[in-house]
């Protein structure tokens, strides 16, 4: 049996491990400072709010009883659904390669960050804005919708299944590649049941997402029961806005008990 | 002619500094290699570079007449279809029933479309369920992979790779997250298949003795060398001395 060699304790204290860093309590101030400053350039009063409330009751009253009895309600509820069902599927199909190509696990360098400016482009804008050019290029109606849409689904999905696969097991896809499986069989056995899970998770979501905003590219002429609510707004018809908006929240709700049935379907 | 023949295979992952230094092998016929070394020393490169899973900075390759270090693309994945490889973690696609996983070792031999589409032929479904027979874990065919024990996750990973009709197996520390009872049914049923396959195994093991019981030549790395290749029987203080340095941990 050989001796343990005696080791001598260093003295250490709490600082040495736990020091407080300057950087992290100047980035608080920092961000307090520009609350501040902000709240004081927008002129933000009590007042205001004050007076805002007013109108807003007023607004509110107008909403009783909501009127449900005109009759492009339904037509315009169900060109938001399609909408928003088409752009969702659309936007998907074209996300899932450019996902594949962003991974960086998967594709050379090169390659990801030409895919994921791409995801970056179509993720920069508001559907609304994207909305309000696709009107300008094919004209008003459903199909600038769901262009608008399938854009920002294409950013949406492509980002974070890029991500998802990025997260990947490594061994899986080493022991996949190691038997002389080809790239897409590599994707087939490897890459898909590792990622399906949360894909669906994504698109159902995406889905969501898009029904939601289905019902507001309207505004600007894009299809859907926005363009009616819209019109209701400028005639100051309230109680038709009241009956169209109780409408929506009715489909959004049933969307979402159908996302929760379809993801228990595909898990 | 032996099955695979290395040749001064030299592989530096930072240049000017090589893992494995001049390594020049001959495996032939059937039977286990064990190739023992302390850790960090090149034993799982050296596995690794055989079917190009890293690839080697410099030597030669041979296998089935073609030289693996110079193949790529469609020639590339046909010659690692014949090598069937074993992993220290089992590597099983978790998600996947242990029926896909061992099916996966024909991936090499289908076209992509008809992998999406699990069109395995009856055949190699036949086989696959006679290799989880063997492997005892016929019953387990429809489970998930990751509701299987270790030692039941590395016999669906060596049926696997047997799947692949293989002229080589290769295992990477098979054993290591493993219990000793466990270790050794592993080492019996790769023993076992290869023999009925009659192909040989060269595999990487951390547990001297158990190498040496199984396998019929031992290979000594230290240092990015081979320090000994001979028999299990030529294994004495002075070798393993030479191959894992000190000698305090040898004392009984």
């Amino acid at each position: 049996m050989s001796a343990t060699p005696t080791v001598t304790a260093t003295a250490v204290t709490r600082a040495d491990f736990f020091a407080p860093t300057i950087g992290k309590r100047l980035a608080y101030v920092g961000v307090l400072a520009y609350v501040v400053y902000a709240a004081a350039t927008l002129g933000l009063s009590l007042e205001r709010v004050q007076a805002g409330l007013g109108h807003g009751a007023r607004f509110l009253a107008g909403f009783f009883p909501p009127n449900f009895t005109e009759t492009d309600i339904i037509p315009g509820l169900l060109e938001s659904l399609q909408i928003a069902l088409l752009s969702s599927l659309i936007g998907t199909a074209l996300a899932i390669p450019i996902a594949v190509l962003a991974a960086r696990n998967m594709m050379p360098a090169a390659v990801s960050s030409a895919a994921r400016l791409l995801i970056a482009f179509c993720r920069s804008f508001h559907p609304v804005i994207v909305a309000i050019i696709a009107v300008k290029a094919v004209g008003f109606g459903a199909l600038a919708g769901i262009i608008a849409l399938t854009f920002a689904s294409i950013g949406f999905v492509g980002k974070l299944l890029a991500e998802a696969i990025e997260e990947i097991s490594k061994k899986q896809i080493e022991a996949v590649r190691a038997t002389g499986a080809s790239f897409m069989s590599v994707i087939a056995f490897g890459v898909v049941p590792q990622v399906m899970n949360r894909f669906i998770g994504f698109v159902a979501y995406e889905t969501d997402s898009n029904l939601r905003n289905s019902t507001m590219v309207g505004v600007v002429g894009a299809g859907g029961i926005g363009g009616t609510l819209f019109s209701a707004f400028q005639r100051f018809d309230y109680a038709f806005v009241a009956g169209i908006i109780i409408c929506i929240i009715g489909l959004v709700m049933i969307g979402e008990v159908l996302q929760i049935y379809v993801k228990r379907v595909f898990r | 002619m032996s099955t695979l023949s290395i040749k001064h295979l030299v592989k530096e992952y930072v240049p000017g500094k090589p893992v494995l230094k001049d390594i020049s092998l001959d495996i032939e016929g059937r039977g286990i290699t064990a190739i023992i070394g302390p850790s960090g020393t090149g034993k799982s490169t050296l596995i690794r570079c055989v079917n190009r899973l890293i690839d080697p900075t410099a030597g030669e390759i041979w296998f089935e007449g073609k030289d693996l270090a110079t193949l790529s693309g469609q020639p590339l994945r046909e010659a690692r279809r014949r090598i069937g490889m074993v992993f220290q973690e089992y590597n099983l696609v978790e998600r996947l029933t242990v029926m896909e996983n061992v099916l996966s070792g024909r991936l090499g031999y289908m076209g992509a479309w008809a992998a999406w589409r699990r069109k395995f032929s009856d055949a190699d479904i036949q086989k696959a369920f006679s290799l989880l027979q063997r492997v005892g874990l016929a019953d387990f065919a429809n489970r998930r992979a990751d509701e299987l024990s270790g030692g039941q996750r590395q016999r669906v990973g060596i049926a696997r790779a047997v799947m692949q009709s293989p002229g080589l197996l290769l295992a990477d520390e098979p054993t290591s997250s493993l219990d000793p009872k466990t270790s050794v049914e592993i080492m019996e049923i790769m023993r076992d298949l290869a023999a009925d396959n009659n192909i040989p195994v060269m595999i990487n093991i951390h547990q001297v003795e158990l190498g040496k019981r199984y396998a019929e030549r031992i290979i000594g790395m230290s240092g990015g060398l081979v320090v000994y290749d001979g028999a299990p029987d030529g294994l004495d203080g002075e070798v393993l001395r030479k191959i894992y340095g000190g000698q305090d941990w040898l004392a009984t």
